[in-house]
């Protein structure tokens, strides 16, 4: 017997059968027959006249509909064709997506006008090609309905537009001449960009006595002053031992998408020559990044200094004994530091914690461990001070600031202490905010000039010291807007647009046009010379005995504590409206719209929520719990999750928006920020609280459960690095046998498998090969799917009932003890899509081949021709296809969507989706899908068809990597990669032949033939799995019987 | 003068269109040559975005060699300074013509040799084309009318002959005092009314059937646009390539309604319908070209006159009814047709150059495509220089090909007939 168990939640551990009998049912909750009672039909609501009348008058206007006359189309050309616009044929434009601190280059595609899909710009050294939720979903914020058409002025309590910028300029100089003198506060989330820096400058100098303040929602101050105001340039690639304590990085933390494919580069193994870096992860919750880590430890929020202490001292330091009651952290901190010692010069510490002293004893660290680090460059990516911010409040408060402009930040939604904020702002004379679209801070300003959105706008960034990523415009501005710098520039005197000083800043740097232009079609630039050192801050001169000191002596946590941490997708809530983001379900929790409260096994036995319950995990009610901290109460729903600090509660910031700026968050999560404490010089993001049952229960939309693999849970294949080097053919000699006892006459798995005839590919054979190692389950290929094949959002109540429609998702599977689930092993991130099997069950069901296969390996789906049986998504064995049982995107009636509430009704974030503006995002190469039929992933035909387009107009052969799917591009690690496979040269060729010894197709033996290979998950422990070999010869035998899914084997040994 | 550059630019791609349409055709003559590279700008006897072309041999250098028009055509820019006539050539028309690298000299020679020899203004040619066709067509409807006008009275015949049989067998019996009951009348005469049920039917389902596939199709739709634009004068008469127009055929997805400053390229100039055969509508309503020229200035923004300067700013565009429409969840291009299979604009969409009003020829119905998609041969690459080398991956059909054991490769055997090439 194994000891180790895959699992996806606590029910499915406890009560498999249960569970398994539950997931047969097609409904989770009753149907609404409520008419059928014991009247009888005649005197139910709908009797059988009405019925009959319905019938008639239906038919009566289908028929009406079907004889009017076919609509006249209309099209109106060009007046004057713009010279590289060509109807109907995509464009692409690199730019910078930038969010606050974030900065990843992109490439834009832009079709007959309008921007509609954001890929990775490959030519940034740092990122190549790799892409975030985020910023994948950015786009969809431009199509914002709810972004600010106009600059507006506030009288009394409304805004009003002012007609012109003229008199928006002369209303601001007037206000601003006359403020005698007082200060002018600029308030801006970090500023990566150096033309906007000299902007603000030359506009402080006008000013005298101004200042520009930036503010982080999320701050990493004590990460900036620990170091000296600049932050440390991390090499995550060099690094053989990375530690983290507390930091995100893989998905939230400072730059994760650089760090994410940095991180790659150690975690990609080579069969021949088999290493991984080796990746430690401290936390007090179950993050992503501690999901992907090889061995985690947990330790209370409060504890996280003494665990860098205790580090610091066991790496060689000078640091005070610590001692943890819990033996396993203790054991943790000293392994760790053997491993960091024993790799010198190639070990890395990253540190989540916002306390400068904690972040002075991680550098102690680093410098102790000779971490990889590029002393030459610094990060820019977020600069705000909290201490900054705090004067400016008090200030505010003192009615000491005469103006203030807000640009890109949101204090009143997300600063710790939004009330004091909120008095400082009524008591400034002139505030101004900047920020796109209405939020908290803006509707409590005096005036609203909205700036640009980014893909409207000129601009640059700085991510790191050196490296230019520059920003272009790719459409008109939709609304009545002006940049930001613009406004600023004018208002200081110089009546140059941004635009225009954009381009003469740069123009001198780079060489003339040419070079400009070189720089705008490669949208990064690699300088040089390094810019000068851009922050100005308050270092921290303590040094490291006064941090120790501050540690020692820092706070004790009490009972329990709360832990605030950013959603992968959501972040810090800048674009919580974006439905993307909302329906994209957390990696760990898997939940979307909602934020929640995890909780430990231990804290749901202390509430006495019964978590094991089959109905607990089956049902969508989650039991609320009231966190209190002061007089501040927060009522969240909690989920239990396994691997949490036993007496920490975890819960994500950037929910909770006002539903008054986006239909999409109305109704769904709360906000945490007010649970951040000021410790006095910096803020944290977690405190002491106190947690009780509330009594009351909240739906959450979980979508782990909604899919049944029938307990054929060996669909995901992962061992130990011990294991592995142990058996490292176990996988290839499971499959060997089993193609063997399949194919006992000819060998030939792939023919004499079957009854049915085999498929023949004689040009291009589409193939994925998804590599489990490298996925760190970020997301950003779920949105980019979302993008590429117009999936439509369905609103949380449409989740709820298991309609969510995303084609490609991200299945979590926890690995742990038999007997101690609590006891993490590892999280398994699994991307599971249309696997395309060339012997497809879903084919062979359909009654009227709507579903069928192609000449190029392609499972292909006509949803004209599907009439809604169902019956190929009952029959998919990866439970991979998805129903339209909504109108959601008007394809049925024209546009024409039901009511927004009642029963059954579309959430109003559907209508939101459906917008005239919002529907610009939609990629007109794909259709939108009708209700009443089933769609799935296609492996985004129209890029293959494009592609061999390409090839065939350019008279060439096709290349074997010449297409790349939405999802491959997005991805920040190359975990996902496309290629024809009948070409060998081709990269997914060459990974399957490379790789033989990880290589294994999901349920490879029930013959499906997929066309998406995996890779298996290696954990770079050195702990030996028991009955690893035995596990595989057992689960080769099952497969002898044909497995109804109630007999399935109660634990699949091993996971094979 | 920047108006003009633009106009240069906008040039530049139909030229480079029409050189990719051409290459394959080598030997043309000097007429083709001229229709298909220079007409758009130049006239034969009026002065159009280029000088008027009769006699210009006769002008300038070009009186001098023909060496001197070989370079100018292939490099006009390089040229102009050369010479005071070029110079004073740029200042009257104040654009630069673009240059044709692609044509030899041989063909440089017969476009002049044409010029040299083409028919004085007036001679118009007579086209006869299309009758042969439609004389054809009515034959087969008389001979249909014919038929079934006998079938009918043969019809009427045997049910008279029916009658007269059923009551000369009563008069028989009557005679005879066999009692027989009375005759059922045929229509109250079971039999036939079942009979005639079932045909009616058979015949009603089957026209129901067909209009219900039938319905959203438009063959045969043949809308009044906004400008009564011919494309038998434009295409058919003045022979002006289809690309020239409708740019992007080659290029991408839509084939592209021209946009005004196409038409205004040579509009600018020709301001009357004067030369050309009389045009009517279907109802025989004459139709007056000039007017209709007037109506693109009115979109145009646009006041003709001697050295009159058009301004795209104060176009509005005219709103054009498509004619050729496939439903939202077809993805049809161009250019995957047109550029990559070699289908002649023709094919789907009939003798658009003898249409002066454009009508839908084609179904355009799915067993239409598919029908194609079975019969036609793919530009396969069955050697290494001939057809597409695309498909040289298709090593299958290759070695197939080599074997005999097929001889062409259709558009079928390369997956068209799979939904997913066309539906996604």
């Amino acid at each position: 017997m194994s000891d180790k168990k895959y699992w996806q939640s606590f029910a499915e551990l406890n009560n498999k059968e249960e569970v398994q009998k539950l997931a047969q049912n097609e409904f989770a909750e009753d149907l609404p027959f409520e008419d059928l009672d014991d009247k009888g039909l005649f005197d139910s609501k709908t009797p059988r006249r009405d019925f009959l009348k319905y019938l008639g008058f239906s038919t009566a206007a289908a028929t009406l509909a079907a004889s009017c006359e076919t609509p006249v189309r209309k099209a109106m050309p060009y007046v004057n064709r713009p010279e590289n616009v060509t109807p109907g044929i995509a464009r692409y434009f690199a730019s910078t997506y930038v969010q606050d601190g974030d900065v990843v280059p992109v490439v834009v595609k832009v079709r007959d006008g309008r921007p509609i899909k954001i890929e990775g710009n490959e030519l940034y050294p740092f990122t190549k090609g790799g892409t975030s939720a985020r910023a994948q979903a950015s786009v969809l914020d431009l199509y914002d309905m709810y972004r600010l058409p106009h600059p507006k002025r506030k009288s009394g309590n409304k805004f009003q537009e002012i007609p012109t910028f003229d008199q928006l300029d002369t209303q601001i100089n007037n206000a601003l001449a006359g403020l005698g003198g007082a200060p002018v506060v600029l308030l801006t989330s970090t500023v990566v960009s150096p033309t906007t820096k000299q902007v603000i400058s030359e506009f402080l100098a006008k000013y005298p006595g101004s200042r520009h303040v930036q503010y982080d929602a999320i701050s990493y101050s004590g990460l900036i002053q620990a170091n000296g105001g600049k932050i440390p340039a991390y090499q995550f690639d060099r690094a053989k031992v990375i530690v983290s304590l507390g930091a995100d990085f893989l998905g939230t933390w400072l730059s994760p998408v650089e760090f994410a494919r940095q991180y790659a580069v150690g975690r990609k193994i080579d069969e021949k020559n088999v290493s991984m870096s080796k990746h430690y992860q401290f936390e007090s919750y179950l993050s992503m990044t501690g999901s992907c880590a090889d061995e985690r430890f947990t330790h209370r929020p409060s504890e996280l200094g003494q665990v860098a202490l205790a580090l610091l001292g066991a790496v060689g330091g000078q640091a005070p004994a610590v001692n943890f009651a819990d033996a396993n952290l203790r054991a943790g901190i000293q392994k760790v530091a053997n491993d960091l010692k024993a790799h010198n010069g190639a070990a890395l510490v990253v540190c989540g914690s916002n306390d400068p002293n904690v972040q002075a004893v991680v550098t102690a660290i680093n410098s102790a461990i000779g971490a990889t680090i590029d002393p030459a460059v610094s990060l820019n990516n977020r600069q705000g001070i909290d201490a900054d911010m705090v004067n400016l409040v008090n200030q505010m408060n003192a009615g000491q600031v005469g103006a203030l402009f807000i640009y890109g930040a949101n204090p009143v939604y997300d600063y710790f202490d939004a009330d004091k904020f909120k008095t400082g702002l009524s008591k400034v004379r002139l505030s101004i905010s900047f920020n796109e679209k209405l939020d908290e801070t803006t509707e409590l300003c005096q005036y609203s000039v909205p700036t640009h959105h980014y893909l409207e706008s000129w601009g640059d960034a700085e991510p790191r010291t050196g490296y230019i990523c520059f920003i272009q415009p790719t459409i008109n501005p939709l609304f009545k807007t002006r940049p930001f710098q613009t406004s600023l520039l004018k208002w200081s005197g110089n009546n140059t647009d941004y635009e225009t000083y954009f381009r003469n800043f740069w123009m001198g740097k780079v060489g003339g046009q040419a070079g400009f232009d070189k720089v705008l079609q490669d949208g990064v630039l690699a300088m040089s010379v390094a810019s000068p050192a851009t922050t100005t801050s308050t270092a921290n001169t303590g040094g490291l005995p006064a941090a120790i000191t501050a540690i020692t002596g820092g706070r004790k946590g009490g009972k329990t504590e709360v832990i605030l941490y950013q959603n992968v997708a959501m972040g810090t809530g800048r674009q919580g409206g974006n439905p993307w983001l909302l329906e994209v379900p957390d990696p760990v929790t898997r939940s979307s719209w909602d934020n929640y409260a995890m909780i430990s096994t231990k804290k749901a036995e202390e509430l006495g929520i019964n978590y094991k319950d089959v109905d607990f995990e089956y049902y969508p009610d989650k039991p609320i719990i009231d966190i209190t901290v002061g007089n501040k109460k927060v009522s969240l729903p909690a989920l239990v999750i396994p691997g949490m600090q036993p007496d920490t509660i975890a819960v994500a910031v950037g929910y909770g928006r006002s539903e008054n700026y986006s239909k999409a968050t109305q109704g769904v999560g709360k906000n945490v920020y007010p649970l951040a404490r000021w410790n006095g010089s910096s803020i944290e993001y977690a405190n002491d609280v106190n947690v009780a049952l509330a009594g009351d229960t909240y739906k959450v939309a979980r979508v782990q459960v909604h899919n049944s693999y029938d307990g054929r849970t060996e669909v995901v294949k992962e061992t130990s690095m011990a294991s592995f080097m142990l058996h490292p053919d176990a996988y290839k000699e499971w499959r060997e046998e089993l193609h063997k006892d399949f194919a006992p006459a000819t060998g030939d798995y792939r023919k004499e498998g079957t009854l049915y005839g085999d498929h023949v590919q004689p040009g291009p054979k589409w193939g994925m090969s998804i590599d489990m190692n490298l996925c760190i389950g970020c997301h950003a290929c779920v949105v980019a799917c979302h993008l590429e094949n117009n999936v439509p959002v369905v609103g949380k109540s449409e989740v709820l009932r298991y309609h969510d429609m995303h084609w490609l998702r991200i299945d979590r599977y926890f690995v742990s003890d038999e007997n101690n689930p609590d006891n993490l092993k590892a999280v398994v991130f699994q991307p599971m899509l249309c696997q395309h099997c060339d012997n497809a069950p879903c084919e062979n069901v359909c009654p009227v081949a709507a579903t069928m296969h192609n000449s190029e390996g392609v499972n292909q789906m006509a949803y004209n021709r599907c009439i809604g049986t169902r019956y190929c998504a009952n029959n998919c064995p990866y439970k991979v296809r998805r129903f339209n049982w909504g109108d959601y995107t008007g394809a049925s009636t024209h546009g024409v969507l039901g009511p927004s509430s009642g029963v059954g009704e579309l959430d109003p974030v559907v209508h939101q989706m459906n917008d005239e503006l919002t529907r610009m995002v939609l990629n007109p190469d794909v259709v939108t899908r009708s209700r009443g039929v089933m769609e799935k992933c296609s492996f985004c035909v129209q890029r293959t068809q494009a592609g061999k387009l390409q090839a065939k107009m350019e008279n060439r052969p096709l290349g074997g990597d010449d297409v790349i799917t939405a999802c491959a591009q997005a991805c920040p690690t190359n975990a996902i990669t496309f290629s024809n496979v009948n070409d060998k040269t081709s990269t997914v060729s060459k990974i399957r032949e490379q790789n033989p010894r990880r290589l294994f197709y999901v349920l490879e033996q029930i013959h499906t033939l997929p066309n998406v290979s995996y890779l298996a998950k290696i954990r770079n422990t050195q702990e030996v799995i028991q009955g690893e070999k035995e596990g595989a010869e057992h689960a080769q035998q099952q497969t002898h019987e044909p497995v109804p899914s109630e007999q399935a084997p109660a634990s699949t040994e091993a996971g094979h | 003068m920047n108006f003009f550059k633009i106009i240069a630019k906008r040039s530049v791609l139909p030229g480079l269109l029409l050189l990719i349409s051409f290459n394959s055709i080598k030997a043309q003559s000097g007429q083709q040559i001229f229709q298909q590279n220079c007409q758009t700008c130049h006239n034969l006897d009026k002065d159009g975005t280029g000088p008027h072309l009769r006699g210009v041999e006769e002008r300038g250098p070009w009186a001098e060699s023909r060496q001197n028009l070989h370079k100018w055509v292939h490099n006009p820019g390089a040229f102009i300074p050369t010479t005071p006539y070029t110079q004073e050539l740029h200042k009257t028309f104040g654009q630069i013509m673009p240059s044709f690298p692609q044509l030899s000299d041989a063909d440089i020679d017969a476009i002049f040799d044409w010029i040299k020899n083409a028919p004085a203004p007036g001679a118009a040619k007579p086209t006869g084309e299309g009758a042969t066709a439609t004389e054809g067509e009515g034959t087969s409807n008389r001979n249909a009318l014919i038929f079934g006008i006998i079938s009918l009275i043969l019809a009427i015949v045997a049910l008279i002959l029916m009658q007269v049989n059923s009551n000369l067998k009563k008069l028989s019996d009557d005679k005879e005092s066999i009692l027989r009951p009375e005759p059922v009348p045929f229509w109250r005469n079971k039999i036939y009314i079942a009979l005639f049920a079932i045909i009616l039917f058979i015949v009603g389902g089957y026209y129901v059937g067909k209009g219900a596939i039938g319905l959203g199709r438009q063959q045969g739709y043949q809308p009044t646009q906004p400008i009564y634009f011919s494309h038998k004068v434009h295409a058919g008469i003045n022979q002006i390539n289809c690309l020239y127009c409708h740019n992007s055929a080659f290029e991408g997805k839509h084939a592209g309604i021209p946009t005004l400053n196409i038409c205004m390229n040579c509009h600018k100039s020709i301001n009357a319908y004067e030369k050309g055969p009389k045009i009517y509508d279907e109802n025989k309503n004459e139709i007056d070209g000039t007017a209709e020229i007037k109506k693109l200035y009115s979109y145009a923004g646009f006041t003709p006159g001697p050295g009159a300067n058009w301004d795209p700013a104060n176009a509005k565009s005219p709103e054009w009814i498509k004619i050729h429409n496939l439903p939202d969840h077809v993805y049809f291009n161009h250019s995957q047709h047109t550029k990559v299979g070699n289908v002649q604009c023709q094919t789907c969409h009939g003798n658009i150059q003898q249409m002066d009003k454009v009508q839908q020829m084609a179904e355009l119905s799915m067993g239409w495509c598919i029908n194609c998609h079975r019969e036609t041969k793919v530009n396969f690459n069955y050697n290494d220089s001939s057809g597409n080398k695309y498909y040289s991956i298709y090593e299958k059909f290759h070695n197939d090909i080599k074997s005999g054991k097929m001889d062409s490769v259709t558009v079928k055997d390369i997956g068209g007939l799979e939904c997913q090439k066309c539906h996604y």
